[in-house]
């Protein structure tokens, strides 16, 4: 009957969705993860723009032609803008608190994201004093390396 | 009605490419540019075709491939079927905002698992998907009602399978190419009965892209302009048990298509028709719909051998979708042959008669849910 009171409270149903892919790296940004292999942080550069991509691009997204010329950039550089993050969430790789960084390396002209670690990162008034807007900061590698991102550990602040 | 037409396209090969998507999708975008010698600046705007959830493993938020598409610090929009991107870019031609607009559609399927993992997301999560309601067995149970009701025979579904890969080993793009025969048909693997492997549709690669262009400036981009004469939508309820699924709304969106191309007799004035069959049988129930033949004669269409690719209204001489099936891309590549066949440069699956007008049709959702038809011109 329709002003009979429902038993239960209507239900909420879980769901979950896993779907595998695998997919294609490109030699672009293959010949990228074999550079940190090599701690090597490389990038391209546009003829039209002069701009120097790093990561690489293949192309220049703005000029749309072709990026051939590959140049090694710096491994230290300024940090454009950084963020505290204490949140955790499924599917999130880095476990919080962690801090998120863009660095425009030197000899470049784009940031550059990354994360800031090498000190004790638990208090969020400590971190504050210690990173800059405008600071400097220098990779730091990993011993083992993957061909990937990881290969470079984190950025260091230069003091 | 402002007057536009297709000036260039290009369109990936449907092997496995080992470049990522964004690179891919650059390549064929700035073919396209290339080809008519315009600057990415140069052009009015930009509309992608992708389902990047499911089809790409990547949230849209970000729109990260619009980089490889040229569509960066332009006026932009995206679509999930590129049938209805090419639409959306003719009304901005129609609507006098743009003199040129590039469509792009981007699909890798080599990236992405089993079209029907993708597929079971599309049903409804509470009662379709527990009960393994994909876009194969909803085809398959539409197949079933097609063969019951209308005397149709597993050997004429089989026959759409046999000429459209024998029309794919002449076509350079696309994807499956090999000579089967009625029998190859019948005995491979059962997938969800009455549907056999070789009717399904595979899982291919596929950046295409279009530039459309209104009349004087189509003029200029190329010596050979394709005309846009007509174009008609339409979608049905989402629910299965709600619908007819032999009568559903292609005849509707074919009907608004012809109208506006002013086409009365489409068995008569259709040369050459693209037609979106992800399982074979479609082609035939697709066909009655559009008016190509009466309903319910779709069999007796393929046994005619009026649609082979030297019949005299030839249907899929690309190799349709059962040849290369692109997702999103599919419409995009109805449209390519299209063009292709009007301007007389498809090469290898050049029908022999002449072509004036052309048919490109796209459908996705479970047995034809949503349709979609373009009427190009020479
Ligand atoms: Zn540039």
């Amino acid at each position: 009957m329709a002003d009979e009171k429902p038993k239960e409270k209507p239900r909420e149903m879980r769901a979950e969705v896993t779907v595998p892919y695998e997919m294609a790296v490109g030699s672009n940004w293959h010949r990228f993860f074999e550079g940190l292999k090599e701690e090597k942080i490389l990038g391209t550069k546009c003829r039209k723009c002069n701009r120097i991509f790093v990561p690489p691009r293949s192309f220049c997204p703005r000029c749309f032609d072709d990026n051939e010329e590959w140049v090694e950039v710096g491994q230290e550089g300024r940090i454009e803008t950084w963020c505290y993050s204490n949140l955790m969430f499924p599917g999130q790789t880095l476990k919080p608190p962690f801090v998120p960084v863009q660095v425009v390396l030197d000899g470049t002209d784009m940031g550059f994201q990354h994360r800031i670690a090498g000190f004790d990162l638990s208090d969020f008034e400590k971190v504050r004093a210690l990173v800059k807007f405008g600071g400097r900061v220098r990779a730091v590698w990993n011993k083992e390396k993957k061909g990937t991102i990881f290969d470079i550990d984190y950025f260091e602040l230069v003091t | 009605m402002r007057k536009m037409a297709i000036a260039q396209f290009a369109q990936s090969a449907g092997v496995e490419s080992k470049e990522n998507l964004m690179d891919f999708t650059y390549r064929i975008s700035k073919e396209v540019l290339d080809k008519a010698g315009l600057k990415r600046s140069e052009v009015g705007c930009v509309v992608i075709a992708s389902s990047d959830i499911f089809h790409s493993g990547l949230s849209c938020a970000n729109a990260i491939d619009w980089d490889g598409a040229g569509a960066f610090m332009v006026e932009g929009t995206r679509a999930e079927d590129s049938m209805f991107a090419f639409i959306y870019a003719c009304m901005r031609i129609m609507s006098g905002h743009f003199d040129t607009v590039l469509v792009t559609s981007i699909v890798k399927g080599s990236e992405n698992p089993e079209n029907d993992t993708l597929t079971g997301f599309f049903a409804d999560p509470f009662y379709m998907r527990p009960l393994g309601i994909n876009e194969t067995t909803a085809a398959a149970m539409q197949m079933r009602e097609y063969m019951q009701r209308c005397n149709i025979t597993e050997e004429q579904c089989a026959k759409v399978v046999v000429k459209n890969l024998g029309n794919a080993l002449f076509n350079p793009y696309a994807h499956v190419r090999k000579r089967v025969t009625v029998d190859d048909v019948l005995n491979s693997d059962v997938v969800s009965d009455p549907l056999k492997a070789l009717e399904c549709a595979p899982k291919s690669e596929g950046v295409a892209s279009i530039l459309l262009a209104a009349e004087d400036k189509a003029k200029k981009l190329t010596d050979k302009p394709v005309w846009v004469k007509g174009f008609g939508t339409s979608m049905d309820h989402f629910n299965l048990g709600d619908r007819d699924l032999l009568n559903g709304q292609l005849k509707i969106a074919a009907g608004r298509a012809y109208k506006m191309a002013g086409i009365r007799n489409p068995k008569k004035e259709i040369d050459v028709a693209e037609i979106c069959e992800p399982y074979a049988f479609q082609e035939l129930l697709w066909c009655e719909k559009l008016g190509l033949c009466g309903d319910g004669e779709g069999g007796k269409l393929i046994d005619s051998g009026v649609t082979q690719m030297h019949g005299a209204s030839p249907v899929n001489p690309s190799g349709g979708v059962l040849a290369m099936n692109p997702y999103v891309s599919r419409g995009l590549y109805r449209l390519i042959e299209s063009a292709m066949q009007i301007s007389g440069s498809a090469g290898g699956h050049q029908v022999d008669k002449k072509v004036k007008t052309a048919l490109a049709h796209g459908t996705h959702g479970f047995a034809g849910q949503c349709h979609s038809l373009v009427i190009l011109e020479g």
